[in-house]
């Protein structure tokens, strides 16, 4: 890019937490950005800056991306959820995030978001029974620091049984 | 104990927040017509700054500035510092280099910030700095800090000849010597404690912002300790006066240590919005912080344990070569002196030890205080040599450590500390009956019949926490005192608000804190705030580091919630028309002795503000404490962990198959939060012996710079934890609390290596002990044969 040329922008419509959303962004704008910087969803956070950490998995489409991995202009249409919106404002909690606080599968808090809509997607794509090793090798793609993990797999196992019965697993794909 | 007091294992009450995407981390502020920083970093291990064009950057689009480190010193913008003197064997202070914060003339390591853009948005400020022209003279550079000491090396900074920082020692060498001449078996180790990088999730972020109105800072900062970072800043960076400097430290994502230091990057914030008169936003990219944040351990040691023909250790003595980077951070100095050598006693009687420790410059990112802080490294040299020694002498090492356990307290090691109290014999059994330590001879053959390698390890490690008595650690060399504060505001309808000057980053405080209250005052943990990490809020306090904040944070809690008590009875006396001695409060209910009258908590709360009942008598209206608490002693924790390992000879990987934690810390508040954090500190402790370490090639280039290059535990690298507890109440402090969030990270590196060179059958192996590591060094010492 020269020197004092703008960065090229575009539009963007996409639905975010049920929400229609539309906004002008630069080309380069990483999904995760627009969450935070343009619609404040500071929930989804940014760790790393290789795909490695996790802490910015939200849902496009019923499915677990990183969205520090993907342009916001990629999206055009698509259906996003991010931790804001697992549960309504007001409403229950969503059954994976009681099971992360009633299981202490939280320190800092700073990967929390991004374990938690991994563990939802998980439970879609591998039921509510789920083996430790399962769990494990599923969270090949969410760095946590504080808790040894231990606490998380105790979690999502209690929170996919929880899960059962409450549609909650495909909520985001419907 | 009521059923959220101290001892229940409550729900945190800051979850909340962080299930739902609620959390307020520094890069969730935001500030009216903020600029962003993007720094431009040295790419060379060493060089001379010969210019800096900052022209083609300048007229970029959205750019406010271009500053550099000229305009810094202009501006008289004090260097950093490190706040813990040490001196030399010969007398000598440590050779503390100048280091500015933005380098000036010359650069020191790689990452070193050179020159800062402020731009409208983060993208124009990265653009822009892309256009800084930087006119380098490469000069030869040293990573190794070995090599750094040898004749020849390159220099690194005038002060320090031969780049070396202090030349240290603690301990009789004389008695040493003639200890091991008498010795009967000698143990050798060359141990290398290999260099870390924290990484905490959530990186590094500062916004400063400056109000000409008023002449006042305010900087967010992602920082453990914000009042020091405000002392610093004030006093020796010049910045501001304190009563014109505000930081504040809002939820902070994971520390270990590295966000205890006071950085360059929140020192050109704060300059830099005065100059652009608009707040100015940083925050780190990965690769970035790698690069900026302080790395962990790097000792180079070579230590030897003497033994008598029973067995028992008579004498240790260790050389240490610290690598602190280069320049020195905060607390620097102290990490491979007052926090390593003071524990080379661990749980054994050991009559004599010597320690030396040289600490020297290198041409890479400075080190400091990462979880444990030298505590593991000396953890690390006394439990291989235990566990080399027993295996040696032919002796089971956990009756070769039974044997040598401190049995009588208080008991004065030879390097200074005095441990108060422990029960080692009672956690090393504990520990032995959950491992099923004598099936482990079946497990080893089972192991080898599918064609594993099956091997055993322990650590009985100790650590000095509950930082610590204020006189104690000022003749030791330190800038400041170690006490903690704590204010509690009843307010007037009988809800609490503690104030403390620790700060949370994942501890659970607001439950912990509030724990406390709830037990004394017999009110509901939902009725108490815990205020902390605002220097606005907070009149002082030292921060959370060195498991300090349970033992010195809670007990200044407790010494303010005594206070309020004891007013809270002379208001009760008006309230129930009694004499103030016949006062009881039990159960969140004042009583008069010998009579059904009382009075409830919240009555006699409102009562103190409305103050009828006492108006215009000796009793102030109000009921507010505040109490300044100075530990009397460090704390001891201490612990047994046995690891074990299944390796496969073929392709070198080791698999941790089973870990068992028994731990002493004293008083328990909070059973589900100590697991946890003892869960964590064994997971980062894995981490330092299987995967993690900071690679520096010849030229000074970090090469493992990202997380697809540093290797941090994932949650297939661990097996789920059996974690069980004994206590032994802590004298210390007033509530018999010793501390737990390092415990993991000082015991685990040492239980994995013991049981893997059990498992292989050769001590000669490094951290980390990554496939390609282990296999070599099966390679190297022969094939072993399973079982």
């Amino acid at each position: 890019m020269a020197a004092n040329t703008p960065a090229a922008t575009a539009t963007v419509s996409l639905t975010v937490n049920g929400k229609p959303v539309s906004a002008a962004v630069d080309t380069r704008t990483l999904l995760v950005q627009l969450l935070r910087e343009e619609l404040r969803l500071t929930g989804t956070h940014v760790g790393c800056d290789t795909s490695q950490c996790g802490a910015c998995v939200v849902h496009v489409n019923g499915r677990a991306i990183k969205s520090c991995t993907v342009l916001a202009l990629q999206l055009e249409g698509a259906d996003v959820l991010t931790i804001e919106g697992l549960a309504a404002p007001d409403g229950p909690l969503h059954p994976m995030q009681e099971a992360f606080r009633e299981n202490h599968g939280l320190q800092c808090g700073y990967c929390t978001p991004g374990m938690i809509m991994t563990a939802v997607d998980l439970v879609r794509r591998k039921g509510h029974e789920l083996d430790d090793r399962t769990i494990r090798e599923e969270l090949e793609g969410n760095i946590c620091r504080c808790t040894g993990y231990h606490n998380i797999v105790k979690a999502i196992a209690a929170g996919a049984r929880a899960m059962r019965g409450t549609g909650a697993a495909s909520k985001a794909a419907e | 104990m009521s059923g959220t007091g101290i001892g229940a294992a409550v729900r945190r009450k800051e979850d909340q927040r962080f299930i739902t995407g609620k959390g307020h981390y520094t890069d969730d502020v935001n500030r009216p017509g903020q600029a962003y920083a993007y720094f431009v970093r040295s790419p060379h291990a060493h060089a001379a700054i010969k210019s800096i064009d900052v022209k083609a950057a300048a007229v970029m689009s959205g750019v406010l500035a271009v500053l550099t480190g000229a305009e810094l010193a202009k501006d008289k913008i004090g260097n950093l510092i490190c706040g813990w003197m040490i001196h030399s064997k010969d007398g000598s202070p440590m050779k503390m280099a100048a280091h500015p914060a933005l380098a000036n003339g010359k650069a020191c390591h790689v990452g070193d910030p050179i020159a800062v853009v402020i731009a409208a948005t983060p993208a124009q400020a990265r653009d822009a700095a892309e256009k800084v022209k930087v006119d380098y003279g490469v000069l030869p550079a040293v990573a190794d800090p070995v090599a750094a000491q040898k004749p020849g090396a390159p220099q690194i900074h005038d002060v320090a000849p031969g780049n070396t920082i202090y030349q240290w020692s603690l301990g009789d060498a004389k008695a040493v010597d003639a200890a091991f001449k008498s010795a009967k078996h000698v143990t050798k180790l060359d141990i290398v404690n290999n260099r870390l990088v924290p990484n905490a999730i959530e990186p590094r972020a500062a916004i400063g912002e400056y109000d000409s109105g008023t002449g006042t800072f305010t900087l967010w900062n992602t920082t453990q300790n914000p009042h020091v970072a405000r002392l610093v800043i004030a006093a020796f960076v010049g910045m501001a006066p304190e009563h014109k400097l505000r930081v504040i430290a809002p939820d902070v994502g994971g520390g270990f240590g590295s966000k205890i230091f006071i950085y360059p990057e929140e020192v050109v914030a704060l300059w830099a919005a005065k100059k652009v008169g608009q707040p100015v936003k940083w925050v780190a990219e990965r690769s970035e912080a790698f690069l900026a944040d302080a790395h962990g351990r790097d000792h180079v040691t070579h230590a030897e344990m003497a033994f008598d023909g029973e067995g028992k250790i008579v004498a240790l003595r260790a050389k240490t070569v610290a690598n602190l980077g280069a320049y020195m951070s905060t607390f620097s100095s102290s990490v491979p002196t007052y926090l390593y050598a003071t524990l080379l006693s661990g749980q054994y009687e050991i009559p004599q030890i010597y320690c030396e420790v040289d600490a020297v410059y290198t041409n890479t990112v400075p080190v400091d205080a990462y979880r444990g802080a030298g505590r593991p490294e000396a953890t690390f040299v006394v439990e291989r040599l235990v566990e080399v020694g027993a295996r040696e002498m032919g002796q089971d090492p956990a009756e070769l450590r039974r044997k040598n356990f401190i049995k009588q307290f208080p008991h004065q090691t030879p390097v200074i500390m005095t441990y108060d109290a422990g029960d080692y014999n009672a956690s090393l059994k504990k520990a032995l009956e959950l491992a099923d330590y004598k099936g482990f001879a079946k497990r080893k053959r089972d192991a080898a019949r599918h064609g594993k390698l099956r091997g055993i390890g322990f650590s009985t490690y100790i650590e000095a926490c509950g930082i610590a008595p204020s006189q104690a650690v000022g003749s030791l060399g330190a800038g400041v005192g170690l006490w903690e504060s704590a204010e509690v505001r009843v307010n007037p309808t009988g809800s609490v608000e503690i104030l403390t000057g620790c700060h949370a980053h994942g501890q659970g405080h607001e439950t912990t804190f509030a724990q406390l209250v709830s037990e004394r005052l017999g009110i509901p943990i939902d009725n108490v705030a815990v205020l902390h990490g605002d220097t606005e809020v907070v009149q002082f306090g030292m921060g959370t580091y060195g498991s300090r904040s349970g033992a010195v944070g809670m007990s200044a809690l407790s010494k303010a919630l005594d206070k309020v008590v004891a007013k809270a009875k002379k208001v009760a006396a008006h309230v129930l028309e009694a004499a103030e001695a016949d006062i009881e409060f039990k159960d969140g209910k004042f009583g008069v002795a010998g009579t059904d009258k009382s009075a409830a908590w919240g009555d006699v709360a409102l009562n103190a503000y409305i103050a009828h009942k006492f108006s215009g008598q000796e009793l102030e209206p109000g009921l507010k404490e505040t109490s300044f608490y100075d530990p009397t002693n460090f704390t001891f924790p201490a612990g047994c962990h046995i690891c074990e390992v299944e390796v496969d000879s073929e392709t070198g990987a080791a698999e941790i198959v089973a870990w068992t934690a028994v731990d002493d810390f004293g008083v328990v508040v909070n059973p589900m939060i100590v697991e946890g954090q003892v869960h964590g500190g064994i997971a980062q402790g894995v981490g330092q012996a299987l995967c993690e370490g900071a690679v520096y090639d010849k030229a000074g280039q970090l090469v493992t710079g990202s997380f697809m290059d540093y290797c941090m535990p994932r949650a297939d690298h661990l097996p789920p934890l059996k974690v069980d507890m004994t206590v032994t109440r802590c004298p210390s402090n007033p509530l018999g609390i010793k501390g737990c969030g390092e415990a993991g990270a000082i015991a685990a590196p040492a239980a994995v290596i013991n049981a893997i060179t059990d498992a292989i059958g050769t001590e000669n192996l490094a951290m980390p002990a990554t496939p390609a590591t282990v296999w070599a060094a099966i390679r190297k010492s022969g094939l072993p044969r399973a079982a």
